[in-house]
């Protein structure tokens, strides 16, 4: 086990705590950067996906997992950089200036929405976000002069300095990528800074953030701006990647979606939002090799235990017909969902890192360490 | 203006269906400071319940109807024992999300059951309508209308004047205090469950022959049903129904006078102005934060 002897503050908050942060993220990042070569078109494609759900999850980590504010509307914003950018592009405008034009006005319609929010906490601000996004929704499939409404919008191929950049190209690849670890690294610099701290406090205990002379109100809808923002920037690279945006692509559902995103990752740290990005996106393709190859295998298993050819067969045939049941990927997703909070309330990080104590602490490591402590409920009205 | 009369009572009814499913959030709410995200869907099982017990099985309608609350309370609890109680006091996001969590599994599972068409249920009300002068009202409009006062009235008695309604506010308010006043709190909250996925259920089997059900109809409605809620702010009863009639009069007022797509997006405009100007809603208290 390593300690870490820290002297100042400044100790406190490197980037790098010790040098072997740098050698495993180098070589991470190395591994992402030879991925398009190594990797088929479609695994390819999926990467794109988590990059951009990444880069919403750490959006989303600053506004409900540092700031604590909940959201239920981030699908909201990701539609307004994404149909920024697509109309941006019809009158010829160059990428670089509607990506950073999509993120502007984003980050201020998150600035408006963070204004009502001030005076709202838990359940009102969950459903303000909602009624915010619906309504953006219906906005944007009435609005024809400038959405084409429910006919939805084609996004043309970005062209980066001349160069168009197909939405299956490496070059388009390595540009999310780009955005996703410029973004962590900026996210990390913001939570170093005064301002993250502040987020963090208010997190904890808006009270107590007041009394230290945190300004909550600024500091709120700074953490809605910047959020709201970064979700437009990802909006941009979603309308490209599909390269047709209509309005019910940017549902509830997918609101929801983002929130599973940092659930699962884990909500205290940035680690999170990748980790989570990477199981939603993957899910899918997951469900579906389980749905064509699970038959097959649970039929061999039970020929191996000496079930006869026949009943290997129907045993097959009734194990397709189940999984191949309509609605069986939403039950999953539910079940999923419910057994993460239930048992896995610090997400998928949080088990990397009971992981890793445990082979610290070899034979010293106690269950106890993350056991959850018996809370009574308390009414939040007189709190 | 006969218009308007009867835009304003089929908006009162559609807000009363409203008004049913905002009640099963205001008591599990109210007595256990959990946001139950699935209650719609809590709803549209009790929906399916009641159609698999009168349509299917050809039962008596009054006794499939009690048939399918009985079952759908009993539902209540177990979801409660499962999902719920293990998180109990934990920040209300992780319940909210266990909540939605359990809603995606139960419209998955309803529609892998009953399948994905509109199903339909044969009530008495269904058929005949009430001639008032040149007014037009159907019977199954107005039942949905009786049904949300007797059962808000009965409601709104059980937790202000009975014993049991007094531990439940107790409980939610602090529970361990209402732990060491000897109340079973365990037992509290999982009754609250049942009493609110009964409630779900009258309004789903009211609401079977207005809208029909289908696995995505707690989506639809509960979505609805949380302005209600706010509007009327989220610990009244009677709040709750006068939230839920204000929003279906909202909506089918825009859907009358307003052009095309104002319908769907009026219930939330109103309620985000609602919450701007009073963020505890209509009839919430005003409470003041202690450090």
């Amino acid at each position: 086990m390593r300690f870490l002897f820290k002297t100042d503050y400044e100790d406190d908050i490197k980037l790098f705590p010790h040098s072997g942060y740098v050698v495993s993220y180098g070589i991470l990042l190395a591994l992402l950067l030879v991925a398009p070569y190594a990797l088929s078109s479609y695994l390819m494609s999926q990467l794109v996906f988590v990059c951009i759900y990444a880069t919403v999850g750490v959006a989303l980590l600053i506004l409900t997992g540092f700031t604590g504010q909940a959201s239920l509307g981030h699908a909201a914003f990701l539609a307004i950089g994404a149909y920024t950018a697509a109309y941006l592009q019809e009158y010829n405008v160059p990428f670089p200036v509607y990506f950073l034009a999509a993120g502007l006005l984003t980050g201020i319609i998150g600035a408006m929405v963070g204004f009502p929010a001030l005076r709202l906490t838990g359940i009102y601000l969950v459903i303000a976000t909602i009624s915010f996004a619906l309504i953006v929704e219906e906005i944007l499939a009435r609005w024809e002069s400038v959405t084409h409404g429910n006919e939805g919008m084609r996004v043309k191929a970005l062209s980066l300095l001349g160069v168009t950049v197909p939405r299956d190209s490496p070059t388009f690849y390595y540009l999310c990528l780009a955005v996703l670890v410029l973004t962590i690294v900026g996210t990390l610099n913001l939570l170093r800074s005064p301002t993250g701290r502040a987020f963090v406090a208010i997190r904890d205990s808006e009270t107590a953030a007041r009394s230290m002379g945190v300004n909550v109100a600024l500091y709120k809808v700074k953490s809605f701006a910047i959020s709201a923002a970064i979700t437009g920037l990802a909006g941009v690279l979603f309308a490209h990647k599909l390269s047709f945006i209509s309005p019910e692509m940017f549902t509830l559902q997918l609101s929801i979606e983002f929130i599973i995103v940092i659930l699962i990752g884990g909500t205290f740290s940035l680690h999170g939002a990748v980790l989570g990005a990477i199981f939603i996106v993957m899910i899918d393709p997951f469900l579906t090799y389980l749905k064509d190859d699970m038959p097959g295998i649970i039929a061999g298993i039970a020929a191996a235990f000496g079930a006869g050819p026949a009943t290997a067969g129907s045993i097959q045939s009734s194990v397709a017909a189940f999984a191949s049941l309509n609605g069986l990927k939403g039950a999953i997703y539910g079940i999923i969902i419910v057994l993460f909070v239930l048992f896995e309330p610090l997400g998928l990080y949080g088990r990397w890192l009971k992981i890793k104590l445990f082979f610290q602490l070899f034979p010293l490591y106690k269950r106890a360490t993350f056991k959850r402590q018996k809370i009574y409920v308390k009414s939040e009205r007189n709190r | 203006m006969l218009d308007f009369v009867q835009q304003l009572v089929s908006g009162v009814a559609l807000g009363c269906v409203y008004g049913l499913i905002a009640l099963g959030f205001v008591l599990v709410y109210k007595a256990t400071e959990v946001v139950n995200f699935a209650q719609g869907d809590l709803m549209m099982l009790g929906g399916f319940f009641a159609f698999t017990f009168i349509g299917m099985m050809g039962l008596n309608y009054w006794i499939g109807f009690a048939g399918a609350v009985a079952a759908m309370a009993l539902f209540g609890m177990v979801a409660e024992r499962v999902v719920v109680r293990p998180i109990l006091g934990y920040p209300q996001f992780s319940i909210i999300m266990a909540t939605i969590g359990l809603g995606y599994f139960l419209r998955s599972v309803a529609g892998m059951i009953w399948g994905t068409d509109d199903l339909k249920i044969d009530t008495p009300f269904s058929q005949g309508v009430l001639r008032m002068g040149s007014l037009v009202l159907a019977y199954d409009k107005l039942s949905v209308i009786a049904a949300t006062m007797i059962l808000c009235t009965l409601l709104w008695l059980f937790f202000n004047k009975t014993v049991l309604g007094t531990a439940m506010r107790a409980s939610s308010e602090n529970m361990l205090a209402a732990y060491y006043m000897g109340i079973p709190v365990k037992r509290v909250v999982s009754v609250v469950w049942a009493i609110s996925a009964a409630v779900a259920t009258c309004a789903g089997v009211l609401l079977a022959p207005i809208t029909f059900i289908h696995s995505n109809v707690g989506l639809v409605l509960g979505l609805k049903a949380f302005p209600a809620a706010v509007l009327g702010g989220f610990g009244s009863i009677p709040g709750a129904v006068v939230g839920g009639v204000l929003i279906g009069v909202i909506e089918s007022m825009a859907g009358f006078y307003l052009p095309e797509g104002w319908k769907d997006v009026a219930p939330y405009v109103v309620l985000l102005t609602v919450l701007l100007l009073k963020p505890e809603g209509l009839f919430g208290l005003h409470v003041r934060k202690k450090v």
